[in-house]
């Protein structure tokens, strides 16, 4: 039986709060890549974005990434990595994807010899063995995201093959987005269309965390479209309330 | 407006629940939000009522297993409960005769003033009622003591206001009395759909005031359906109905290709009655 090819999943966002809707995206994404029969998704990383992106109403990353570790706190193969929230400035997508990638490389064991190669079928004593294949690492993301590659100036040429030819990317659809559309209108993103998987999600949900901060500072109940945890440390902190600039 | 001056509301949902989702519950959210916005009502209770196994749905699974995942789902709610009374009952129930047995358990229970009411009121509550009395005028103190009743109101999504179109589904006096003696609370995604609906029908213009409905801006589809289908094909339901439903289901491996397949060929209770009256 041939091997599937071990999977690890890493969404990168502002996370400002966590919700439902990003939780879903891993879902969805792993049952997709489990029911085309090549992958095995090993794992999943949140990795919230440094504070100095300085996006509008960005609460402290400290924050952010004690709501993730509470929304997925009943999660067995998903965390939060709080790496890139922690380094002294920004960085590009394709530097927090190297990051994790290397993490993953340093955790697997030992193999002999510089080919790190799907596995090794002779160890020295001549009986088989086979060593764990090296887990991809996959970009997870809206497949809005896709769109924004076209954004003059705010990716790196260099960057986006990077992403889609070294590591590759699971987007899952969204409302008013056409992920075709976006791939067929590039020239990078068509030569590694095999490695852009398009997760469709059935259950359309258009809940984002603009709407949720909307709704706590007017005052409205966001019970059922974030965790109970997280909806509780939002409270006890204060956040989001709409009178921090 | 005082407190004292405001109209109390229970929402009262009735549906299948097969299961309970999130979007189910998050109806109540948004009613409440809207309701006690206006300034004009106070939303005090939320009332779940899974319909009974007599509605002979397709797919429709046993009304003991929907009971108890729509309590797993409220376990953590400070308002929203469960009520069996219509699953119980052997022969499928009018949705008018729901929200008058709803009714008229709220009268019965506040004509009793000594009567403990737990239920109706957070803990508390009626002492800060009382003592707010004190205050007031000897005058007051002489008039009779009746507290206004809450009212019962129905709570559903846009599809069940345009279910009222549905030819034999709803008898035509039932569906008057339901907006004209308790009101509608529609949540709606596209607002000028169920406008446009309630402006063609006269039964319904007539009572326009007693029909609220909410924007829900964004769409949050998690249909019952769907999350059946993606049990049958293996694929995940977590975060779209609340943990404790989600592992109820996977325990008791309650929805399948066979589970669907209930009631298939069977007429659907509301249109056998209501087609064998306007036979008879």
């Amino acid at each position: 039986m041939k091997s599937r090819i071990p999977v690890v999943l890493l969404a990168c966002g502002s996370f400002n709060p966590i919700t439902n809707m990003h939780l879903r995206l891993f879902e969805v994404a792993r049952d997709h890549l489990h029911q085309t029969g090549m992958y095995k998704v090993i794992g999943g990383i949140i990795s919230p974005v440094n504070d100095n992106y300085r996006k509008k109403d960005l609460v402290a990353a400290h924050h952010r990434v004690a709501m993730a570790r509470l929304a997925l706190q009943t999660s067995d193969w998903i965390r939060v990595d709080p790496w890139e929230s922690e380094q002294a400035q920004w960085m590009e997508t394709v530097k927090v994807l190297r990051h994790h990638h290397s993490e993953l490389l340093r955790s697997l064991p030992q193999t002999e010899g510089p080919d790190h190669g799907r596995a090794h079928s002779l160890a020295p004593t001549g009986s088989a063995l086979v060593f764990p294949a090296v887990p991809e690492l996959k970009l997870l993301c809206g497949a809005d995201i896709l769109k924004t590659f076209q954004t003059p100036n705010l990716w790196k040429e260099a960057h986006i093959q990077e992403i889609v030819e070294k590591f590759g990317m699971v987007c899952v659809s969204r409302t008013g987005h056409n992920p075709k559309e976006y791939i067929s209108g590039s020239a990078i993103l068509q030569r590694y269309q095999h490695n852009i998987h398009l997760v469709r999600e059935p259950v359309q949900n258009e809940l984002s965390s603009t709407y949720i901060r909307r709704a706590l500072s007017q005052g409205q109940s966001v019970k059922y479209l974030l965790p109970d945890a997280v909806i509780t440390y939002i409270k006890e902190h204060n956040l989001y309330t709409g009178d921090s600039s | 407006m005082e407190n004292s001056e405001k109209t109390e509301v229970v929402l009262l949902a009735c549906g299948s629940f097969n299961p309970i989702t999130n979007m189910h519950l998050r109806l109540f959210e948004l009613a409440k939000d809207y309701m006690n916005g206006t300034g004009k009502y106070r939303v005090i209770k939320g009332v779940i009522s899974p319909v009974g196994d007599a509605y002979k749905k397709k797919g429709l699974i046993s009304a003991h297993h929907r009971v108890i995942m729509a309590e797993l789902a409220t376990k953590n709610s400070e308002w929203v409960e469960v009520d069996t009374w219509e699953s119980l009952q052997k022969d499928w129930v009018e949705t008018l005769k729901v929200l008058r047995h709803h009714q008229e358990k709220l009268e019965a229970s506040s004509c009793d003033p000594q009567q403990d009411s737990p239920r109706l009121e957070r803990p508390g509550r009626k002492r800060k009622w009382a003592e707010q009395r004190q205050d007031f005028g000897q005058k007051e103190l002489l008039e009779p003591k009746t507290k206004d009743v809450p009212k019962v109101k129905l709570l559903c999504g846009a599809d069940l206001l345009e279910s009222f179109g549905v030819p034999n589904l709803w008898k035509r006096e039932d569906i008057t009395r339901i907006v004209g003696d308790y009101g509608l609370i529609c949540i709606t995604r596209a607002g000028n759909d169920a406008e446009k609906f309630i402006y063609e029908s006269d039964a319904l213009w007539k009572h326009r005031n007693n029909i609220h409905l909410v924007n829900e801006w964004i769409t949050n589809d998690i249909s019952s359906t769907k999350i059946r289908r993606a049990l049958r094909r293996g694929q995940s339901i977590r975060y779209l109905v609340p943990d404790l439903v989600r592992e109820y289901i996977e325990k008791h491996d309650l929805y399948s290709p066979e589970s669907e397949e209930r009631n298939v060929g069977v007429v659907l209770a509301p249109l056998q009655k209501n087609t064998a009256e306007a036979n008879s």
